[in-house]
């Protein structure tokens, strides 16, 4: 059948430009690496091999007990003995330590007396990052040290529930947010290839001249609409997979739910994300239009799905608008399915919206397409 | 002959590469440009012309050798260079947003032209280029030709000792080219050089001296008629044969003592590999004629490709008795806003005709030409294409026709063999066609070789071949061309022109839109186009004879096109300089 081969020729072609433009496979390569980068990086954002500096004033056994911890402590390598207040700067301004610790000369009196124990720390800020999140390990031995002294009220008010965290977790404290970024990752990079890829589409062909060409064929306006609009759904895909994948093996991000419900619902969030970026494309006369409105849609987009900030702490008005926001309903299907297998029934809910965003954004492409060519 | 002011710029075994690997676009040249000339910088697109210009502009460095402009080296005195020189790129940057006015003060302040001078400058340069009327209107509201002289105006403002202007002729209609001839040549009495780049062998024959350049060599300097005398006494005007132009053209072609032919009108211009003319053209009246720049630029290539076409041996036979014209234009009508790109335009083509819309860019011939091919909707009026209504059966028409667009009708990221297995997938052959069809085309057009090769990286020539291939994959009745070969060299265009005429004979019909006057005449009928209305119509022998006169005795298809300008009335451009 003839309208079969001018879809298949379509399609192949529509991937092969992606494929061979070097600055299309930038657009296909680029963001999914440096989102996988970044978070990869995120997620060992444990600090180890740290040096720090101590300057022991105490004779008592408490410091020795803390300073005893520190040291075991897997991440910290070096720890220099100070004699006075002047090396201890000189450790940290020359470089040799991260963090200095001072135990002042009441140290211990004070902590067996049930008073006010005081520790001093200084901390690199240059390396305002590492430094922060030593003073976290540290705080976290010093909690454990002053719990097991139930004599010491105020340090155990410092210490507060969270003694009992299993010992992994002391040193990374991010790792519940890495469980709920990666699943909304799969959404982010999906949203954005849907919109580039397609946005892009169009506008290139026009930008070269070669729009005109394909006008001329006997192709018909829906079979150039189809052409253009599956082979963006399906690198989405790809990057779906990509990520998913990612997020199982590499970050261990527990996968709960059902898989196919899954794909089901990405098929329509693509279809609702690529009608957008076809109507962007069929607005735009350049490439640096279409990347332009994309970006334009894909910022408040992103803000008004839940992504960055609660839904429910929206205006009111600003909640309404989110309605008509596809992420909205994918980031619920993609965090449920894989945290908390959210059944096929919630899935189908928010699935609708998506596809009747589609239909809608679809439509208007079509229009627009027709409009614009007169 | 020594001459006794040095020359302005010497160029010493220049060589320019893009890219280590990369094929030289300027291959060991030694050239000098004399000042109180016009120096022609003459070749086909992607000979180097522009990369010269910019490497004695010291924007750009030599790969090898050297440019000295005034004495100075191009690498070391940039700056001393760009103060000496005017220039004035393909594309000038002007202001679309700006007034006249304001434009010419901009480049002023860039230039560095003192406030109390300004005045009496811009005075005696919108005297010059004749834009004194229009220093309130904006840059981008201005025709083709006068944005090219207010481009001029802005090159010229510090005076330079050395004009560079990339093909200044592009886009401009053939009178606004001439004046902005006659206003350079003017500049050239004052003792300035000019270097005038252009793709047209025609602006070549005006030059004093040429420098002719193809794929990055220096073909020939000095002044055209030395080169153009190469082929004098052999070239002649043929005329009385039996049987069709086109027909007895590819015959000849394939004559080994032929060297090259091109239809003209009814007749055939020829140019013989020596003086006697060969036993087939016996019979037939010869006249001897001019020779031309592009007569021998042709020979000293070694002559033109034969005439036989494979692609057309291997086409089916449309009948070309079909009553039903191939293409139908019926009072074509298109309005943007309140403006009226094209109007009233009428005309029918017969199978098997090649039929030309002729005119300069802006004219209106490309909303025509896009009317019919179904890329604009009319205003006004109907278009048939084989028998098709474009409103109501488009995709049937589209069905029947190739599109071929010289700039842009490829995929430059996709291989040679992809864009051809695309167009056939297009245009709904299926699979066991479309193999053989896209290995005929690869065969037909030599493309084997480059297969795999991006389309992009194709040298012009090649990418023409593609193109060309790519448009006759389903065998269409009807082919559309715009601007088929503007800037190519004469060789791919012979060879094209060879193509298409063999096509022509097999009764396919063609639509052609060119501003290129030669390849009017390749017409059977041509309507010229100019501000939207077609302002004549008829063979390319009727529109020059309706141009002769006592002055004119053997009007060319230029000297044609301006005079029934002129005649139509339509010349509402302003006159400026004297016309040559």
């Amino acid at each position: 059948m003839a309208v079969r081969e001018r879809l298949f020729a379509l399609v192949v072609k529509e991937l092969l430009a992606i494929l061979r433009d070097p600055r299309g496979r930038v657009v296909l390569i680029a963001p999914p690496m440096v989102q996988l980068l970044v978070f990869s990086f995120a997620a060992t954002l444990d600090v180890t091999r740290i040096d720090i500096a101590v300057l022991n004033q105490d004779a008592g056994h408490h410091s020795i007990e803390a300073i005893q911890r520190i040291a075991g402590a897997p991440p910290f390598r070096t720890i220099h003995y100070v004699h006075s207040p002047a090396e201890l700067e000189d450790a940290i301004v020359m470089q040799r330590a991260i963090a200095a610790i001072q135990f002042g000369s009441d140290f211990s009196r004070n902590v067996d007396s049930g008073r006010e124990a005081r520790i001093q720390v200084l901390l690199d800020g240059r390396k305002s990052n590492a430094a922060q999140i030593v003073f976290s390990y540290l705080n976290r031995i010093f909690a454990e040290v002053a719990s097991e002294y139930p004599l010491s009220l105020r340090a155990r008010d410092m210490a507060g529930p969270g003694v009992d965290v299993v010992a992994r977790a002391w040193f990374n404290p991010n790792l519940e947010d890495l469980w709920y970024m990666v699943p909304s990752l799969v959404a982010v990079i999906a949203l954005l290839m849907g919109l580039l890829v397609t946005a892009l589409s169009i506008a290139r062909e026009r930008e070269l001249g070669t729009f005109d060409q394909l006008m001329v064929s006997p192709l018909r306006t829906w079979e150039i609409l189809v052409g253009k609009v599956i082979p963006p759904m399906m690198i989405g895909f790809v990057h779906i997979t990509l990520f998913v994948l990612a997020a199982v093996f590499l970050f261990r991000v527990p996968l709960n739910g059902s898989l196919p419900l899954l794909y089901g619902a990405s098929f329509f969030f693509l279809f609702a994300t690529v009608g957008v970026g076809l109507f962007l494309s069929a607005a735009s006369t350049t490439q640096q239009q279409a990347i332009l409105g994309a970006f334009v849609f894909m910022v408040p987009s992103l803000v008004l799905s839940g992504f960055v900030t609660p839904i429910e702490n929206m205006p009111g008005w600003l909640q309404v608008v989110s309605y008509a926001n596809p992420v909205r309903y994918y980031l619920i299907i993609v965090k449920g399915v894989f945290l908390k297998d959210l059944p096929a029934d919630a899935i189908f809910q928010n699935t609708v919206p998506m596809a009747v965003i589609g239909v809608v954004t679809m439509l208007a492409a079509t229009w627009l397409f027709r409009h614009r060519q007169e | 002959m020594d001459t006794p002011s040095p020359a302005v710029v010497t160029v010493r075994s220049l060589t320019k590469r893009f890219g280590p690997d990369g094929p030289p676009a300027l291959d060991a040249l030694d050239a000098e440009i004399l000042p109180g000339e016009i120096t022609g910088l003459v070749g086909p697109d992607g000979a180097g012309k522009t990369t010269l210009i910019r490497l004695m502009t010291g924007l750009m460095a030599p790969t090898e050798g050297h440019v000295e402009v005034f004495g100075n080296d191009t690498r070391t005195r940039a700056q001393a260079v760009q103060e000496a020189i005017g220039y004035m790129p393909q594309r000038f940057g002007l202001y679309e947003d700006l007034s006249v006015l304001e434009n010419l003060t901009l480049y002023a302040e860039l230039r560095g032209l003192p406030e109390q001078d300004r005045p009496e400058v811009f005075a005696e340069l919108l005297r010059f280029t004749d834009l004194a009327r229009f220093t309130a209107r904006l840059a981008g509201r201005l025709s083709g030709g006068m944005k090219q002289k207010l481009g001029l105006a802005c090159a010229l403002l510090k005076k330079p000792r050395l004009l560079l202007l990339d093909e200044p002729g592009v886009g401009v209609d053939p009178i606004s080219r001439r004046e902005l001839w006659s206003m350079v040549e003017n500049l050239t009495r004052e003792g300035i050089a000019v270097v005038w780049s252009t793709a047209y062998l025609d602006e070549a024959e005006a030059c004093s001296r040429v420098l002719l350049l193809n794929e990055g060599k220096l073909l020939f300097a000095g002044p055209p008629g030395q080169l153009t005398g190469r082929t004098r006494g052999r070239v002649f005007r043929v005329s009385g044969f039996q049987g069709r132009k086109r027909d007895v053209l590819a015959g000849l072609l394939e004559d080994p003592l032929v060297s090259d032919g091109v239809i003209q009108g009814e007749a055939l211009r020829l140019v013989l590999r020596q003086e006697s003319p060969p036993e087939r053209l016996q019979g037939m009246v010869m006249v001897p004629a001019e020779p031309r720049f592009e007569d021998s630029f042709v020979d000293l290539l070694g002559g033109g490709p034969g005439g036989r076409s494979v692609l057309a041996e291997n086409t089916r036979e449309f009948p070309k008795d079909d009553p039903k014209p191939a293409i139908e234009a019926r009072g074509l009508t298109r309005m943007f806003g309140d403006f009226t790109a094209a109007a009233d335009i009428t005309f029918s083509v017969p199978r098997g005709e090649i039929f030309g819309l002729l005119g300069p860019n802006g004219a209106g011939k490309s909303t025509t030409f896009k009317m019919l091919c179904g890329l604009l909707k009319p205003t006004r009026g109907e278009g048939r294409v084989a028998g098709f209504d474009l409103r109501r059966d488009g995709a049937n028409a589209r069905n029947r026709l190739g599109y071929m667009a010289q700039k842009f009708s490829l995929y430059g990221d996709l291989s040679v063999a992809q864009n051809l297995d695309f167009f056939a997938g297009v245009y709904g052959l299926d699979r066991a066609s479309r193999r053989a069809r896209t290995r005929m085309m690869t065969e037909i057009f030599d493309l084997g070789p480059y297969a795999r090769q991006s389309a992009r990286d194709l040298p012009l020539g090649l990418k023409q071949r593609l193109a060309l291939a790519c448009s006759v994959m389903h065998e269409p009745d009807v082919l559309f061309l715009d601007e088929p070969t503007s800037g190519v060299d004469p060789i791919t265009r012979r060879e094209f022109w060879t193509h298409i005429n063999g096509l022509v004979e097999r009764g396919v019909s063609v639509l052609v839109t060119t501003h290129f006057m030669d390849e009017a005449e390749y017409c059977d009928r041509i309507s010229l186009i100019y501000r939207g209305r077609s302002i004549a119509l008829g063979s390319p022998d009727d529109l020059k004879a309706s141009a002769r006169s006592d002055d004119l005795p053997d009007p060319t298809m230029e000297d044609a096109f301006i005079a029934l300008i002129r005649k139509s009335g339509a010349d509402g451009e302003p006159k400026g300089g004297t016309v040559s």
